[in-house]
């Protein structure tokens, strides 16, 4: 095991830090589910949780994290920090976790928090567990203890990271439940000036591309599909409809472009916990069970009676979906209507 | 400049995701798993050559792992890759992002002369995404991850990248020597040469460097240079299901299937 050259006593290192993404002044969801653990192990071990904001015109977004569970934020305002660079942000939060050494690091698992994280942690000498969807503390020692889906989801590693400091990681969007706010909580808002040299950002913006993008994370029903339903999602449209649904993808349907990438389901997608999952033409691999496990009942079509699929499903239907389907949006529409009625 | 662009591109053996399973005593029986190149790696390597044949240059493929992995890399070199080179050493086993990228960056730097890395944005077996920035750190590089195109501008000596983000897209510019990973999907990879495979297996001798060749202490490499541990394993199975089948003519899966949906949206 790497035996840090800094050989940190872990008593010198405190606390949990996160790190918030935002954009167009919000927080991102996901970051708001890493504060709502963070607070969660703040209180049950009796640690201080902070959090870290990088950009201009942060004042809001600081308050709202202290409603949302940080004792104290680090509001860092700079020209240089309002578009995201590797350069600039790693410099920032190397030279605050060098000040300020907190025991664990947290970061949410998106392009660019792993763009950073990657980079912050070899700057820092220090371990970093990626892809987090289990996160907890091992009291004695304060040990971060994450659990990481390896092999397409499957298969989930228990890592730690004993001897060096920060504990870092990134935490999968999805997979933990933020914390309401609560306008009562009081905390401390840190102003930073930042040491940002002239010449340390090299990249230059030269064009954003928006995208309209859906958080379907949070969808309480979800109609998915798979390569099952060729290139056609009228159907599925049409379920989704009918049932006030998110539309769901696998990771082929999302490279043949059929539906943006918000819409893929899986551990390179988007981790989803519905009420009610309704599964159309999916084989069922790992990697996008991964994402879906958590719902509470999950229905599945599949014409291949030996679909891995099954496996997860409360109620299998093994038929032709262009078969079933129809029928399922007719009776569905009769029952609908007769209650609205 | 004439001699156009050295590009290494790096390349990850896995073993199928599928064919990993976790025994009874929760430990890794990967006994039956296929080795297969990184998905990802494989737009990575259409990136590379595809650049190669745009600005001209040469394509060397750099990979970590055992001594046999030597076929892969001359599979690698029918895709248009000039040269390979395996880093490989007991010692580099069992190593976590740290010492990996760590390794592949000594190899990187011995190779000279680099403009450009390129990776496939994760692995299929571990996934972490974090090697791209780790070895460009190590070489003291800039950086850019999750990218769909990339265009070099001669006059500037700087890539063009288009890079997905939470928003959408950005396209930045970057200035050389970068390091680059590329999504998963984002080209179609052409199908290795059968016949320039044959000819490297023949007469290709890939090039195999140990710590000693990278000048690394054995200590900071693999497991003794890693930071993490892993502590355990257990498999991901989510919760109970009832794996009830529903079967009738489809008109009356259709009206089972409506009561089961209205009851429990």
């Amino acid at each position: 095991m790497n035996k840090a050259k800094k050989s940190p006593k872990a008593s010198e290192w405190q606390g949990i830090w996160v790190v918030l993404e935002h954009a167009k002044g919000k927080v991102s969801s996901v970051s708001w589910e890493i504060l709502g653990k963070a607070r969660e192990l703040g209180d049950k071990y009796d640690t201080k949780v902070s959090a870290i904001l990088l950009g201009v015109n942060l004042d809001d977004m600081a308050r709202e994290a202290i409603h949302r569970g940080a004792d104290d934020v680090y509001v860092v305002e700079h020209e240089a920090l309002m578009h995201y660079s590797w350069e600039a942000y790693t410099k920032v939060v190397t030279d605050l976790v060098e000040k300020h050494r907190p025991n664990i690091l947290l970061l949410a698992a998106t392009h660019n928090g792993r763009d950073l994280a990657g980079r912050l942690a070899i700057r820092l000498n220090t371990g970093l567990t990626a892809d987090v969807v289990e996160l907890d503390i091992e009291p004695e020692r304060a040990l971060l203890v994450g659990s990481v889906p390896g092999f397409g989801g499957s298969i989930l590693a228990v890592i730690k990271c004993e001897h060096s400091r920060p504990q870092m990681a990134t935490v999968r969007p999805g997979v933990l439940i933020a914390k309401e706010p609560d306008p009562s909580r009081t905390g401390k808002i840190h102003k930073i000036a930042p040491d940002i040299p002239p010449d340390l950002i090299t990249t230059q913006v030269l064009q954003e591309i928006p995208v309209e993008t859906v958080d379907i994370s949070k969808a309480k029903r979800i109609v998915a599909a798979g390569r099952g339903i060729g290139t056609n999602l009228e159907l599925v449209e049409e379920l989704a409809e009918l049932l006030d649904a998110s539309i769901g993808v696998t990771r082929p349907l999302a490279d043949i472009g059929l539906k943006s990438r918000d819409h893929q389901i899986g551990s390179t997608g988007v981790t989803v916990r519905p009420k009610l999952a309704i599964i159309i033409g999916v084989s069922g691999a790992a990697h996008f069970v991964s994402g879906i496990q958590d719902a509470e009942t999950i229905i599945s079509i599949n014409i291949d009676e030996e679909a891995l699929i099954f496996d997860h499903s409360d109620y299998c239907v093994v038929a032709d979906l262009n078969e079933v389907v129809p029928e399922l949006i007719e009776a569905l529409k009769a029952r609908l209507y007769s209650t609205a009625k | 400049m004439d001699k156009g662009l050295h590009i290494v591109v790096c390349v990850k053996i896995v073993p199928k995701p599928e064919d990993v399973k976790l025994k009874e005593d929760n430990t890794l029986d990967r006994a039956n798993a296929e080795s297969v190149i990184n998905p990802p790696d494989k737009n990575a390597v259409e990136t590379a050559v595809s650049l190669k044949e745009r600005y001209g240059g040469k394509v060397t493929a750099i990979s970590m792992g055992p001594p046999f992995f030597d076929d892969f890399m001359r599979l690698i070199m029918a895709m248009g890759v000039d040269d390979a080179v395996l880093l490989s050493d007991r010692a580099f086993a069992g190593a976590d992002t740290y010492p990996t990228t760590l390794t592949l960056a000594a190899g990187i730097k011995k190779l000279g002369d680099v403009d450009l890395v390129i990776c496939g944005e994760e692995s299929s077996d571990g996934g972490t995404g974090n090697v791209p920035p780790g070895i460009a750190e190590w070489l003291g590089w800039t950086q850019a991850t999750y990218c769909h195109e990339i265009d070099y501008d001669e006059i500037q000596s700087r890539f063009v990248v288009k890079r997905s983000v939470s928003t959408g897209y950005e396209v930045i510019s970057i200035p050389k020597p970068a390091v680059i990973s590329v999504e998963l999907g984002i080209n179609s990879p052409r199908f290795p040469n059968f016949y320039l495979k044959q000819e490297y297996d023949q007469n290709y001798k890939v090039t195999i460097w140990d710590a000693k060749a990278l000048n690394l202490d054995p200590e900071k490499v693999g497991l003794k240079g890693s930071h993490t541990t892993v502590d355990s394993l257990k498999s991901s199975k989510g919760r109970e299901r009832r794996k009830q089948f529903i079967e009738g003519s489809p008109k009356e899966i259709a009206e089972k299937l409506a009561t089961i949906i209205l009851e429990n949206m």
